[in-house]
């Protein structure tokens, strides 16, 4: 029996000769189909919290790959995706990361989806100065300051406050120009740094914080809270939330009819198809953010046809059916890959990393250039209103003029329907 | 900031919101109370009955509560079902307490990665006319799609709490925890009553399962956030006792709402779960326990 | 105490430990050093459960609650003061420790199931406290960074998997001595019938309080190296239902009443957690934890060392 307690130390020691001897199997037989081949390594959220989202992601690199091995590969060679569940568990992230790299020996790694499951995995990319794009993670870099990251989520140089700072300049726009405003947001990473960006714009604009809360994502019920906002009446309303309370708060404040100017901003989930459809009318007139919506402004070139693809490979598994929101980031940010190892013909990481913060890349989600922190260089957080919305179909949002963009001013491409409720 | 109006709102709030607590624990407070088995999947039986609904509603356009009702009897027998594997495997060698309580766990991760594969992991929600309607009565609105589940709820309260006090089988199920022995002189089977009670406790998810999702948007892992009210409430209620599982979901919804609305939400389950561990440390026995 | 084999083999475990961190004395691939770290953390975790759990009966659900204050205790004196982990992993212990004591006296009228839900009451309002609490990250998270290298060792990840080391062989070592103490036995008297035991002259009460107390402060020092383990910590990763779940799943299937049990179940089903993680990549990977742990307790009552003590005897 003694003999089990020796185990660990027994295995770690037969893991290394496994390791040496498949070390050794790849240095003699696979050296030839690893010259032909670029690997990309990641871990993505297939189970857990984030999964929808995650799930939805790597379709849309599958149907990238695609693209690539079809038109030829990069630089001559094919494409191959590695990756491995995160389970949306921040604690699997570096383990997924070293196996990436040091078994599968990928020849480059990409983020997973979200914030909390691309932090674990900086102090590695650090510690070996790889490249790193990333997927929609709010300022990850303030801490790290990492000059090989960058962040396909458009939010901006400045992360925090560029997030919300549309929808304040929309209502500032208003005449008479609002005096008020409600801050509430869910308990959780996004949603407080949302909360915390837009505290500070309302503090520079002089409007009044009539109420701060947060909330337990959990919440059931969000009357209480909606009502003890109405009861302060505050000009606008804004609301960082993840999708299973973006839900529950449109729903209360319909039924609770929240008389407010503008009301939104930073609601998680209302861009979703099957939130999307589930809410129907109760959405209209709510001005929140987005990424890309079916509007003239925003077709860029090859987003089209990317949809197309995706909605063909997302059927039937259970995500989301017309992938308008983070899917074509998810193309896009392999996509700035692809172009910056064929501009600079190299697989060198320090060369691939220069080019990338120098340069403009073109994707499916417009010019893409990347600030000093690996942010976008300037916002594209898009303030889109829900509008003339009168059933429950998915039809319905598949056709331009129901979310209509109102801004940047570059992009916009309707008026706003003010106020919201009075 | 305090005025009548935001009291009477939170108050109709917390109530509403209670009912639906309630119609969640009743099945535990059956199936833990009653019969001493710790169902730590109760919420994921939940979670399953709102899948039933979500399936129904969105295929045939059926009605959510309607679903839930026709499952029962499904439920019912998934019920007995586990409860064999439970006996069989546990309660027969007097080893309930440890893994007894594995085991559920263990089913409770099966149910949800079994709905995880089937569903995958997008947001489900109901299509009923009663969803987004409202009417007010003075200041205080009040929600069709909360007060529909309150009704629905406090319906079902009614018919397990007559069923289990006026019934042979009900008192029977009443007592099978506490005196085998006796139960076994009045010739009743203590291991088909069980079998009985932890069936009504199952079945009464399909129907709190149609109710959630009626509420709130649902997905496969929603259910992990019920284990802890769900078991707040039965232990404060006073294990077993049908009216107060009722009048302590009520307090529990009560309390978050108030604090909700004049302290600030993201404290509201902290204090539902603080008066629950008062309520351990101070008495055990719960608000309703003899 | 004893001088045994078993001290020996542990003793030899460390050292070879340090000989592979330290001296790279044989090459291993870095991504086992992350592996094995987190393999170890879950035999510090099983281990520490099962003192409760296993050896007295009392079925804890806070496991995540524990192992979260060990991980923001680490995160506060960072804040302070800059600490190094080896004072972390300390101070977190004795945090955890204090909180357990706390957990013991509040619940120590609760008997069996009421004090499981009790812990996980406890769990949710610790997760309630540190949400709202700003100063280590509140909702939003805390990021800590970690040096890339540290002396002797090189490569911080190998330093990690070596304190790791070193706690699980403190951890099974403690647990161990329980079991073959006075102590145990009266941990054994009060899982078999609590009353009984009280009225054999068994200090029912001062035992329960040493068993929380133990098993919070193992808790907390496996809790202590994660946030530098992550470089960014925030409250859903640290309070999650893993912990809860493996630490009960691990002890059960492994065999939850010796110390043998939870070290071999936590070395199983953690090992096939990572492997199944990097290979099977699906939901497939949480079926496996939950068919584990129905097919044991169902089965194999006293997990795998019940087993092969079953097939000895019978061998004989």
């Amino acid at each position: 029996m003694k003999s089990f307690g020796k185990k660990s130390p027994w295995s770690a020691l037969k893991k290394a000769l496994a390791t040496t001897a498949a070390a050794a199997g790849v240095a003699l037989g696979g050296a030839a189909q690893a010259d032909d081949t670029i690997k990309i390594g990641f871990g993505m959220a297939l189970t857990g919290g984030l999964a929808g989202a995650g799930k939805g992601a790597l379709i849309a690199m599958e149907v990238w790959r695609d693209d690539v091995n079809a038109r030829g590969g990069i630089l001559g060679k094919q494409v191959e995706l590695v990756y491995y569940d995160d389970q949306s568990n921040p604690a699997t992230v570096p383990g997924i990361y070293t196996k990436l790299l040091d078994i599968d020996e990928v020849d480059f790694v990409v983020s997973g989806y979200g914030t909390n499951l691309i932090a674990p995995a900086m102090p590695i990319m650090m510690q070996r100065g790889l490249v790193f794009p990333a997927l929609f993670g709010l300022a990850v870099n303030e801490k790290f300051n990492y000059d090989n990251y960058f962040q396909i989520m458009p939010a901006g140089p400045e992360p925090m406050t560029d997030w919300s700072r549309g929808f304040f300049e929309i209502a500032m726009a208003q005449d008479p120009a609002p005096k008020s405003i409600a801050l509430v947001s869910a308990d959780a990473e996004f949603a407080r740094n949302a909360a915390t960006g837009a505290r500070q714009t309302a503090d520079k604009l002089g409007l009044e914080i009539v109420y701060d809360e947060s909330y337990h994502p959990k919440t059931a019920d969000f009357s209480p809270i909606v009502n003890a906002i109405q009861a302060r009446k505050p000009d606008i309303v804004f609301v960082a939330s993840y999708p299973p309370d973006s839900v529950g708060m449109v729903k209360a404040v319909n039924e609770v009819g929240l008389k407010t100017r503008l009301f939104g901003g930073g609601m998680v989930g209302l861009q979703f198809a099957s939130i999307m459809t589930a809410l129907g009318p109760q959405l209209n007139g709510i001005v929140n953010y987005d990424f890309w919506v079916p509007e003239p402004t925003l077709k860029f070139e090859g987003v089209e046809e990317f949809l197309v693809k995706y909605q063909k490979a997302a059927e039937g598994k259970g995500v989301d059916p017309i992938g308008y929101y983070l899917q074509p980031y998810a193309y896009a940010y392999l996509q700035v890959l692809d172009q910056a190892i064929a501009a600079t013909g190299s697989m060198d990481h320090a060369e691939i990393g220069k080019y990338m913060r120098d340069a403009e890349f073109d994707t499916v989600v417009g010019k893409v250039r990347f600030a000093p922190n690996g942010e976008w260089a300037k916002t594209r957080v898009l303030q889109v209103q829900y509008q003339g919305i009168e059933d429950n179909e998915l039809a319905t949002f598949t056709k331009q003029g129901t979310r209509v963009v109102l801004y940047p001013a570059e992009w916009v491409s309707g008026e706003l329907n003010y106020p919201y409720a009075q | 900031m305090f005025t009548v109006d935001l009291l009477l709102s939170a108050l109709v709030a917390g109530v509403l919101l209670g009912g639906f607590y309630a119609a969640v624990s009743l099945g535990l407070t059956v199936a833990f109370g009653q019969l001493n088995i710790v169902n730590i999947a109760h919420p994921a039986f939940v979670i399953l009955g709102s899948y039933v609904a979500y399936m129904c509603n969105s295929r045939w356009g059926l009605d959510p509560i309607l679903v839930g009702l026709a499952f029962t009897p499904v439920f019912f027998l998934i019920g007995v079902g586990a409860y064999r594997i439970y006996y069989e495997s546990f309660e027969r060698r007097d080893d309930e307490a440890l893994r007894g309580l594995a085991f559920f766990f263990g089913v409770m991760f099966i149910i949800e990665v079994g709905l995880i594969m089937v569903y995958g992991v997008d947001f489900r929600t109901v299509q009923a006319p009663y969803i987004g309607q409202n009417f007010k009565i003075g200041a205080v609105g009040v929600p069709t799609r909360m007060l529909v589940p309150f009704c629905v709820s406090l319906v079902m309260f009614a018919c397990v709490y007559l069923y289990m006090s006026r019934t042979f089988n009900g008192r029977a199920i009443m007592a099978v925890a506490q005196d085998r022995l006796a139960l076994q002189l009045m010739a009743a089977d203590p291991v088909r009553i069980k079998q009985l009670g932890f069936g009504i406790g199952i079945g009464t998810t399909a129907l709190a399962g149609a109710l959630l999702i009626i509420i709130i948007p649902i997905e496969p892992s929603i259910g992990r956030l019920y284990i802890g009210q769900v078991f707040a409430i039965a232990v404060l209620a006073g294990l077993g006792s049908i009216p107060g599982t009722l009048v302590a979901a009520l307090v529990l919804g009560i309390a978050e709402s108030l604090v909700a609305t004049f302290f600030g939400p993201s404290w509201a389950p902290a204090v539902a779960f603080g008066i629950l561990l008062l309520a351990l440390a101070f008495r055990p026995q719960g608000l309703f326990g003899r | 105490m004893r001088i045994d084999a078993f001290h020996v083999t542990a003793l030899a475990i460390a050292l070879l430990g340090a000989a592979v961190t330290i001296f790279d004395l044989i090459p291993v691939n870095k991504f086992y050093f992350f592996a094995g770290y987190v393999v170890l953390q879950y035999v510090v975790l099983a281990t520490a459960w099962n003192i409760m759990g296993g050896y007295m009966g009392y079925v804890n659900f806070g496991t995540a609650g524990f192992f979260a204050v060990g991980a923001y205790t680490s995160v506060v004196l960072y804040n302070l003061m800059k600490a190094p982990l080896i004072l972390m992993i300390p101070v977190s212990g004795a945090v955890c420790a204090l909180l357990g004591l706390g957990m013991g006296y509040l619940t120590l009228r609760l008997r069996g199931v009421f004090f499981a839900i009790a812990t996980l009451a406890m769990a949710i309002v610790l997760e309630t406290l540190i949400v709202n609490w700003d100063y280590v990250g509140g909702a939003t998270g805390a990021y800590i960074l970690r040096s890339r290298e540290i002396a002797p060792f090189g490569d911080y990840v190998e330093f990690l998997f070596f304190v790791m080391l070193v706690l699980a062989i403190f951890a099974v070592t403690v647990a161990r001595w329980i079991e073959r103490s006075k102590m145990g036995r009266g941990f054994a008297a009060i899982r078999d019938d609590e009353v009984a035991a009280e009225c054999t002259g068994v200090p029912t009460l001062r035992l329960k309080l040493v068993a929380t107390t133990v098993s919070g402060f193992l808790m907390g020092v496996a809790g202590a190296p994660f946030v530098l383990y992550v470089g960014f910590v925030e409250p859903s990763s640290a309070f999650n239902l893993v912990y809860a779940v493996n630490s009960i799943a691990m002890p059960m299937i492994g065999g939850a009443t010796t110390w043998l049990g939870p070290l071999i179940g936590a070395l199983l089903l953690g090992t096939v957690q990572q492997v199944a993680t990097v290979t099977i990549s699906s939901e497939l990977n949480l079926l496996i934890v939950g068919g584990l742990l129905v097919f044991f307790v169902i089965a194999a009552p006293e997990g795998i060392v019940g087993l092969v003590r079953k097939w000895r005897g019978r061998g004989r």
